[in-house]
């Protein structure tokens, strides 16, 4: 009998080497004539590991971690197929503290399946949601939705079942399901793992939500920044349509669902819901006015719900297991879990799947060990480019949107960017509005002059051109911005700002002013 | 990259592909980068033709998104992620020593090189990240940023 190894095929793996790890261990077991079956799953999200390699040895999987192709011969020799000793050798995969401490309602597959293989998929509650939607009926699906408490995952944080049900209450001969996967903030790649290790997860969460709102075709707008995941996504839609699981009349049923995968085109505000139906449209990405909203009025001017990947995702669990039981994790409003993504400077970085309320410094200290550096934390920036600094002070504060509002800050898609003591904070308060303004998509005043303007001022206070004048100015600004920009870009954009001003307005100063 | 002149019935083939839908105009657009390279005006007015769209139309779409250029990249694209997360870790360092390697400014292309940021990957815990060829890698020292390079052919100065 062959024996089994995982290597993933993961974006994050690959670029570290996996893909050059698979291929020296298909070259060694054919030159030893070893008898191996080689999958490539997802990733488990312990991105630290990566490559992480996994051996079947009596139906448990086997953990080797930072696996290097040079290793492999002598990985071998050690008695890789008999889960031998080796300094890779991690363990377990099912005891790494790591993963074992996370709440898995959503990510639980990743990792653990052959993501393209509908058999795999099936074997572990695969499409087990659709069916028992059907059964029963779409109210009852979107009313597990509104007891889950569940709430959009991309960063708004607008509860999903209230979603559902404006799209369902509408009437019109089309309606769509679009998935939101222009994950563009900095520090997150959530929806990536997802995607690439349970890409059948994603298509049963859009089959579930287009029942229970009576859409027949939903759209994923894919980032083009994530080639692989295209291929993989590509694939998986395939499959499901070979399979009978998606198309007309799904399983005999009358169940109608389709997807298409559209890619985006490296717009960083196509991840703002309205800019992203615009370019599903093939239009320039520019930002709608609301109302009307999307749930009435979407793509192609048919009510669309328009969901993150995460969103949808988590939802056969819930239809699986109930509301109950997803709204028991979390804490007050923020129910549920939530895939924290710990990036930038931090030694342990990977995915996070935990419930609501844990602290930034549990995750950041506990999962990701501090600073990859060794230095201490001087920020963290949180819910990507728009959140705000957040000082190493402030690391006790509990996880869940409003505590975070209640800061000034964002929860937003989970992403953690870790930065250390030797970051000069008024670069990345200029940046942020440098990045404003080379992503603005120009429609509101506020957000295309602002952010150059922002620019300009921040960079007079770096030189100490009337530093005072200015920081009044760039005040000004961002309340400007904040209040009359159209959308998050420009009206959000002042957090990161504004948090620097505040935090760490010893930066701006000279270094000779700053050793007085 | 591998890309070939602009042709017609090349061009139309791959509208066709698409039931010369107008809305599919950001996939078609995609599709004309990997088959021709770039966006010619001869590719803009023909898409206008096919799609009964506007040239107007057609360039506002072009000019809109970052990934559609209108001028040939070099035979290599090296991007690098210029997002907080990789600047955590060094990227406006590795930035500089890329530009000095090709001796390039962001933005900047020769004939063997294009040389531009990318705002995220999503390769965030393996800062930092660049692209090449549409290609990931993460962790990348300068040193290995160097390896990296020396495998392009024709790409080191």
């Amino acid at each position: 009998m062959s024996t089994r190894i995982y290597v993933p095929r993961e974006t994050a793996a690959i670029s570290v080497g996996a893909d050059d790890v698979a291929i020296a261990i298909a070259r060694h077991a054919k030159e030893t004539g070893a008898s191996i079956e080689l999958i490539r799953n997802g990733s488990w999200g312990a991105t630290w590991l990566e490559p992480l390699l996994e051996v079947v040895v009596d139906d448990k999987r086997i953990a080797y971690g930072n696996v290097e192709p040079a290793d492999i011969a002598g990985m071998f020799e050690a008695g890789l197929l008999t889960g031998g000793e080796h300094a890779r050798r991690i363990g377990p995969v099912d005891e790494i503290p790591y993963l074992i401490k996370q709440d898995r309602w959503t990510f639980w597959r990743c990792g653990l399946i052959n993501p393209l293989s509908i058999d795999d998929f099936s074997a572990h509650q695969g499409f087990k949601a659709v069916s028992k939607a059907i059964e029963m009926g779409p109210q009852a699906v979107i009313d597990a939705i509104k007891t889950s408490g569940l709430r959009g995952r991309g960063g708004a944080g607008f509860p999903a079942g209230i979603k559902w049900q404006t799209v369902a209450d509408a009437q019109a001969d089309q309606k769509y399901i679009a998935c939101n996967a222009d994950e563009g903030d900095s520090g997150t790649f959530s929806d990536r793992i997802l995607m690439e290790g349970d890409p059948l997860g994603l298509i049963e969460g859009m089959m579930v939500a287009g029942f229970a709102v009576g859409a027949s075709k939903g759209y994923i707008y894919l980032r083009s920044e994530y080639p692989l995941t295209f291929s993989i996504l590509s694939r998986a839609i395939v499959a499901a349509r070979e399979a009978g699981w998606l198309g007309e009349n799904i399983q005999g049923s009358g169940f109608d669902f389709d997807v298409e995968l559209h890619l985006g085109a490296g717009s960083y505000v196509c991840g703002e819901e309205t800019a992203m139906l615009e370019s599903l449209e093939g239009k320039p990405g520019v930002i709608r006015y609301k109302p009307p909203l999307p749930a009435i009025e979407g793509l192609f001017g048919k009510p669309t719900v328009v969901n993150n990947v995460v969103t949808l995702a988590s939802a056969p669990n819930i239809v699986n297991l109930g509301g109950e039981k997803y709204a028991a994790y979390g804490v007050d409003r923020s129910t549920g879990t939530l895939a924290f993504q710990l990036a930038g400077n931090i030694k342990r970085g990977g995915l996070v799947e935990k419930a609501f309320g844990l602290t930034l410094r549990e995750l950041i200290e506990d999962w990701g060990g501090g600073t990859a550096s060794g230095r201490p934390i001087k920020a963290v920036q949180v819910g990507g480019p728009l959140g705000a600094y957040i000082p190493a002070n402030q690391l006790d504060t509990p996880l869940d949107y409003e505590a975070f509002i209640e800061i000034g800050a964002m929860v937003g898609h989970g992403g953690i960017v870790v930065f250390d003591d030797t970051t000069d904070m008024a670069q990345q308060a200029r940046f942020a509005m440098e990045f404003c303004a080379i992503e603005s998509c120009g429609k509101c005043t506020p957000c295309r002059i602002g952010a150059v303007r922002g620019v300009e001022v921040i960079d007079r206070m770096i030189a100490d051109d009337k530093r005072d004048e200015n920081y009044e100015l760039l005040v000004e600004l961002c309340d400007t911005m904040e209040d009359a920009s159209l959308c998050a870009m420009g009206g959000m954009t002042p957090y990161p700002v504004r948090s620097v001003l505040k935090y760490f307005a010893d930066d701006f100063a000279s270094p000779q002013e700053a050793d007085q | 990259m591998t890309s070939e002149d602009f042709d017609k019935d090349t061009a139309s083939t791959i509208i066709g592909g698409f039931e010369n839908r107008p809305e599919m105009l950001v996939q078609i657009l995609h599709a004309f980068m990997d088959r021709f390279g770039w966006i010619s005006d001869d590719a803009i007015r023909q898409l206008a033709d096919e799609l009964n769209l506007s040239r107007a139309d057609v360039h506002g779409v072009v000019s809109y998104y970052h990934d559609f250029r209108t001028a040939p990249a070099g035979k290599h694209v090296v991007r690098i992620c210029a997002a907080e997360a990789c600047q955590a870790m060094g990227s406006r360092e590795l930035a500089e020593h890329a530009g000095k390697s090709f001796g390039l400014d962001m933005h900047e292309s020769n004939d063997e090189v294009t040389l531009e940021p990318v705002y995220c990957l999503g390769n965030c815990a393996c800062s930092p990240a660049i692209m090449v060829d549409g290609k990931t890698y993460g962790r990348v020292s300068a040193e290995r940023f160097d390896e990296i390079v020396a495998t392009l052919d024709g790409a080191s100065s």
